[in-house]
C-alpha cells in the first residue's frame, strides 16, 4: 500500500511540470487566453504595484497569470478565481476594490473633493458678481472724473 | 491699487479667503506627510487569524523527506520565506540565527523559487537557523501564503493559525517588540 502511494506521488509529481508546461503556449486556446487576459487586467501585480499582472513582467505576475490560466482551464469561474486571489493577497490585489468601510474614502473622496471645489468656485463667482455690481456715490464720482481726464488726454 | 480707494464693505468671507486656503494646505500637507510615512509594500495580509494554508513539500536538505505545516501542530513556530537570490534575506539572516540560537521559537524555512544547490550552498555559507527548510521550487506554496516580497515571516500558533506576518526583513527591533511578546503570549495559550 505504502509503495503504491509513493509510486502514485512520484507519478503525480512528474506529471505536474508537464501540466504546467502544457498550459504555457499563448495561442493554444484563443478563447481561454482571452479570459486569462481579461481577468489578469483586473488583478494588481504586488511587486510592481501600479501594473496589472497582465502588464507586469515580474516573475510573481507571471506565476499568478499561470495560476489564473490553470484555474480557468480547470473550470473555475472568474468570480472564484478573484476570491482565491483576495483570500491570499487581500483587496489590494483588485484593481477595482469593493466598496466597504475601509474603502469609502478611496471611492468617494475624490468626487467629494470635486464637489467641494465646484461649490467653492460657484460661491466665489457669485460673490464677485455681487460685490462688483453696485458702486457707491464716491466711487461713481471717481469713475466720472477718470473718464473726463481720459477724454481730455485723448488727442 | 490707489490707496485712497473707499474700502469695500467687509464680507464675512474676506478673512476666510486667506484662512481657507491655508487650512486646506495644512490638511493636504498632513495627509501627504502621513502618506510618505506609509510603506505601500506592506499590504495587510488577509491571512492573519486564518489557519495556515496546507502544504506538503520536500525538504531542501533532505529531498526524500517531506514537510507539512501539520507537522508543527501544537507548537508555536515561525515560517520564514527565503531564497539564495534574495539580497535582503542576507541582511536578515544574522537576526534569524540569533533568534534560533536563543531557542525561543523553532524557525522553519520556506526556500522560495530557488535552485536546490544554491539554497543548500547558501545555508552552508551563512549558517542554518532553520529546523528545516521546505523546498518550494515553483513558488506555489508561496502563492497560497500570499508571498510577494521575500523575505516574509509568519508566526503560527499551536492551532495552526497565522497570528503575525512580517513582509520584509525581521529586524532585532521587531524581534524584541513584536515577536518575543507574541511568542510568550501564544505559548501560554492552549
Amino acid at each position: 500500500m505504502k509503495n503504491k502511494l509513493i509510486v502514485a506521488a512520484m507519478l503525480f509529481s512528474t506529471a505536474m511540470p508537464v501540466l504546467a508546461s502544457e498550459a504555457q503556449p499563448a495561442a493554444a486556446d484563443v478563447a481561454l487566453e482571452k479570459r486569462v487576459t481579461a481577468l489578469s487586467e483586473e488583478l494588481r501585480c504586488l511587486v510592481c504595484q501600479n501594473q496589472t499582472i497582465a502588464d507586469s513582467p515580474a516573475p510573481l505576475a507571471i506565476d499568478l497569470k499561470n495560476q489564473v490560466r490553470e484555474k480557468l482551464g480547470a473550470g473555475m469561474s472568474e468570480r472564484e478565481i478573484i476570491d482565491y486571489m483576495v483570500a491570499r493577497y487581500g483587496d489590494f490585489v483588485l484593481y477595482r476594490p469593493p466598496v466597504k468601510a475601509t474603502t469609502v474614502l478611496l471611492w468617494f473622496g475624490p468626487p467629494l473633493l470635486l464637489l467641494l471645489g465646484l461649490g467653492l468656485f460657484v460661491r466665489t463667482v457669485l460673490q464677485r458678481r455681487q460685490t462688483a455690481a453696485p458702486l457707491n456715490a464716491a466711487e461713481q464720482a471717481r469713475v466720472q472724473a477718470l473718464l473726463e481726464v481720459g477724454d481730455k488726454e485723448r488727442p | 491699487m490707489p490707496a485712497d480707494e473707499t474700502p469695500r464693505t467687509a464680507s464675512p468671507w474676506s478673512g476666510m479667503r486667506y484662512v481657507l486656503p491655508l487650512g486646506a494646505f495644512l490638511v493636504l500637507a498632513v495627509l501627504l506627510g502621513i502618506g510618505l510615512g506609509l510603506n505601500p509594500r506592506e499590504v495587510p495580509s488577509p491571512l492573519i487569524g486564518k489557519t495556515a494554508p496546507h502544504f506538503e513539500l520536500p525538504q531542501l536538505l533532505r529531498a526524500d523527506e517531506k514537510f507539512s505545516e501539520k507537522d508543527m501542530r501544537g507548537k508555536v513556530w515561525m515560517l520564514n520565506v527565503w531564497a539564495s537570490w534574495c539580497v535582503a534575506c542576507r541582511e536578515e539572516h544574522p537576526v534569524l540565527v540569533a533568534l534560533s540560537k536563543s531557542g525561543v521559537i523553532p524557525i522553519v524555512g520556506l526556500n522560495y523559487k530557488d535552485k536546490r544547490e544554491d539554497g543548500t550552498a547558501w545555508l552552508a555559507r551563512f549558517g542554518d537557523p532553520y529546523l528545516l527548510s521546505a523546498y518550494d521550487e515553483q513558488g506555489k506554496v508561496g502563492i497560497d501564503y500570499g508571498v510577494y516580497g521575500v523575505p516574509e515571516t509568519y508566526v503560527i500558533d499551536k492551532q495552526g493559525v497565522i497570528r503575525y506576518k512580517r513582509i520584509g526583513i525581521v529586524t532585532p527591533d521587531i524581534v524584541k517588540s513584536k515577536i518575543l511578546p507574541l511568542v510568550d503570549e501564544l505559548n501560554r495559550e492552549k
